[in-house]
């Protein structure tokens, strides 16, 4: 089913984050804190960053001004919406000596996101087939992805370590919002045109000031979007990424890798589909009250694979191409898809930069390398 | 009463920071008072019982000749012998002298240094005697070192992650200082336990907690110097209180 596309203006984006609040939503979108464009709870639209950009590199993120006052031009920041959806730190349950209590978080408010990238819908999508799928997913993860809300943004000024075109999630938002919303500025003002993808997505619409949009002024904004295929900062070597790296367990690569690589677990944090936790267990004082609490764990920890007698993956070579193997390749034998959606996270927050696109690009020059040489025997 | 474990607490050379954190257990305290018997902690009480003692917390490192012996014998009395603190685990911030003229500094500093019995080094417990478990930290954190009582009082392995503490800032939700605001961090290469503190308040992290496991020194030091520290910057920030940690000590130039 389609349904009419629509333009907000300024204040009729303002209108439904009230809107949305008033419905019950927690609505989370980019705000401006800490030198970053951050995911937060939001009040209203002056809460968004009006006339900030971003510049992002290989370990580099710097906030930029802007000539304008848009609200969503401004790539992948410091955390993505797993924050939310899986949080980092939750109990799962705690003990007293007269019973066991399961943790029961279904009673918390629902998530609206607003200005959700393609990149980062694709990511939610497959979080929710890692983490809500499967004979027996994570109910508590399921809860807040069934009640959300999302309100993609069409991105129309990817950064320099967006490559979201090459791995095939972007920049035009595929399906799992409610609503789309592109921000355009020119002569005739300050706006936003929006589709919705959802029942729910129109009849938010309905409520809130809007005027509809015409052909044309839904053309151009789909072509902004699909124009910013041409501007990202990489692209991912297209290539079979699951037969490389699985051909490539014993590359030279991943010890020059491992030089750099600080193994301090960012990449995996900062990753919007890294899923892996661990759980701890604490007695308290007076050992009456027990509680296990469930954490983000990264495969860049010894003790992620430690196993009696020590930690399977000791060195740095072997952690670094567990998390790439993993990401790019046996995700697919394991989920049926990709687990990297070219958000560029984790280029930009490794604290040395080290870029996920130029490590499968040095793999894909040793084997051809390799090859050369083979024909020359 | 007498059945419970006995808890010491020592004191070698250190500024007495992590004793101090028992005491700042205010909520927790009196319960844990009630599970254990606070059998030596000059600290908090003049009342000392005789050990043997199940559980021995040492603060501080080893810097004289009468530390060498002492040390012995409190491991002797210990069933488990637990150091809480930088200086106890690595020496200190003390251990600078290491690295330079020990009888410059006794003459430099002293008034009368010939009554001044002192070790050329400041050294670990664990480079005197066998120590179970390490707490890191300048100074520790309260609520591991309440994890290692209540594990201890529970006889389970106590949950203290060895890893960055890139790792409690993400979690945190924090934005990263070196990477947004080019502010030079040891946190990649730390130890985690204090919850990213530092970062929280926009500072780049001090490596109060020394080397995690396996820190990568050589690429953290690389980056440093790209973003423009010297040489002698990334010594600096290297000889702090784990100046003589295996893990940092090497990776000095100035060493």
């Amino acid at each position: 089913m389609t349904f009419p596309a629509a333009v907000l203006s300024m204040a009729g984006l303002d209108e439904l984050i009230s809107t949305l609040a008033g419905d019950g939503y927690r609505v989370v979108g980019p705000t401006l804190r800490d030198q970053a464009i951050v995911l937060a709870e939001l009040t209203s639209a002056g809460d968004l960053p009006a006339g900030w950009a971003v510049q992002t590199g290989p370990g580099t993120y710097r906030l930029k001004r802007r000539a304008d006052s848009a609200v969503f031009c401004h790539s992948a920041g410091p955390q993505s919406w797993k924050q939310f959806l899986h949080p980092p730190d939750r109990k799962l349950w705690s003990a007293d000596r007269d019973g066991f209590h399961p943790a029961d978080d279904r009673q918390q408010p629902p998530f609206a996101f607003l200005g959700v990238r393609a990149c980062d819908l694709a990511a939610i999508d497959t979080l929710a087939g890692v983490l809500g799928a499967g004979a027996w997913p994570d109910r508590s993860f399921r809860g807040r992805y069934r009640g959300l809300f999302v309100v993609a943004a069409g991105c129309t000024e990817p950064g320099g370590v967006c490559f979201c075109a090459s791995m095939g999630t972007g920049p035009r938002p595929g399906p799992g919002y409610d609503l789309a919303l592109t921000e355009q500025i020119d002569q005739a003002g300050h706006r936003f045109v929006v589709e919705a993808g959802t029942e729910a997505g129109a009849q938010v619409i309905a409520r809130i000031s809007h005027r509809a949009a015409g052909e044309a002024e839904l053309i151009a904004a789909r072509a902004a979007v699909d124009a910013a295929a041409a501007a990202m900062g990489r692209q991912m070597p297209a290539v079979d990424l699951a037969g490389l790296l699985a051909a490539s367990r014993d590359s030279v690569s991943w010890e020059q890798v491992a030089e750099r690589c600080l193994t301090c677990g960012n990449c995996t944090m900062v990753c919007p589909t890294c899923f892996c936790t661990t759980t701890r267990d604490s007695s308290g004082e007076t050992g009456e009250h027990a509680e296990r609490w469930q954490h983000w764990a990264s495969c860049f920890e010894l003790d992620f694979s430690y196993l009696h007698g020590g930690s399977v993956r000791s060195s740095g070579e072997s952690r670094y191409r567990q998390w790439i193997t993993h990401k790019l390749g046996t995700w697919h034998d394991q989920f049926g898809r990709s687990g990297c959606v070219g958000c560029g996270r984790c280029i930009a927050w490794c604290p040395v930069g080290i870029d996920i696109t130029e490590e499968i690009a040095t793999l894909v020059a040793l084997r051809e390398e390799g090859a050369g040489e083979a024909a020359g025997d | 009463m007498s059945n419970l474990p006995t808890l010491a607490v020592w004191k070698f050379a250190s500024c007495d920071g992590c004793q101090l954190t028992l005491l700042d257990c205010e909520d927790e305290l009196l319960s844990l008072a009630g599970q254990v018997r606070i059998a030596h902690f000059l600290e908090a009480s003049s009342e000392v019982l005789a050990g043997p003692y199940d559980l021995s917390l040492v603060e501080g490192s080893i810097s004289t000749p009468a530390d060498t012996l002492r040390i012995c014998e409190v491991r002797e009395q210990s069933r488990l012998l637990v150091t809480i603190g930088a200086c106890a685990t690595s020496g200190g911030i003390q251990a600078l002298r290491n690295y330079a003229d020990f009888e410059e500094f006794r003459s430099a500093v002293y008034a009368s240094p010939q009554y001044i019995e002192s070790l050329a080094t400041s050294t670990a417990i664990a480079d005197h005697v066998r120590v179970d478990f390490e707490l890191r930290g300048c100074p520790i954190d309260k609520h591991q070192l309440l994890e290692l009582i209540t594990a201890f009082l529970a006889g389970r392995r106590p949950e203290i992650p060895d890893t960055s503490v890139c790792t409690q800032c993400k979690r945190r939700g924090l934005t990263c200082v070196m990477v947004a605001h080019g502010t030079p961090c040891l946190g990649p290469v730390t130890h985690a336990g204090c919850g990213a503190l530092c970062p929280a308040v926009d500072r780049g992290c001090y490596g109060c907690f020394g080397p995690m496991a396996g820190a990568n020194l050589p690429a953290l030091t690389r980056q440093l110097r790209q973003g423009g520290m010297s040489a002698r910057e990334v010594d600096l920030v290297l000889r702090t209180f784990n100046v003589a940690a295996p893990g940092f000590a090497e990776h000095r130039e100035d060493r």
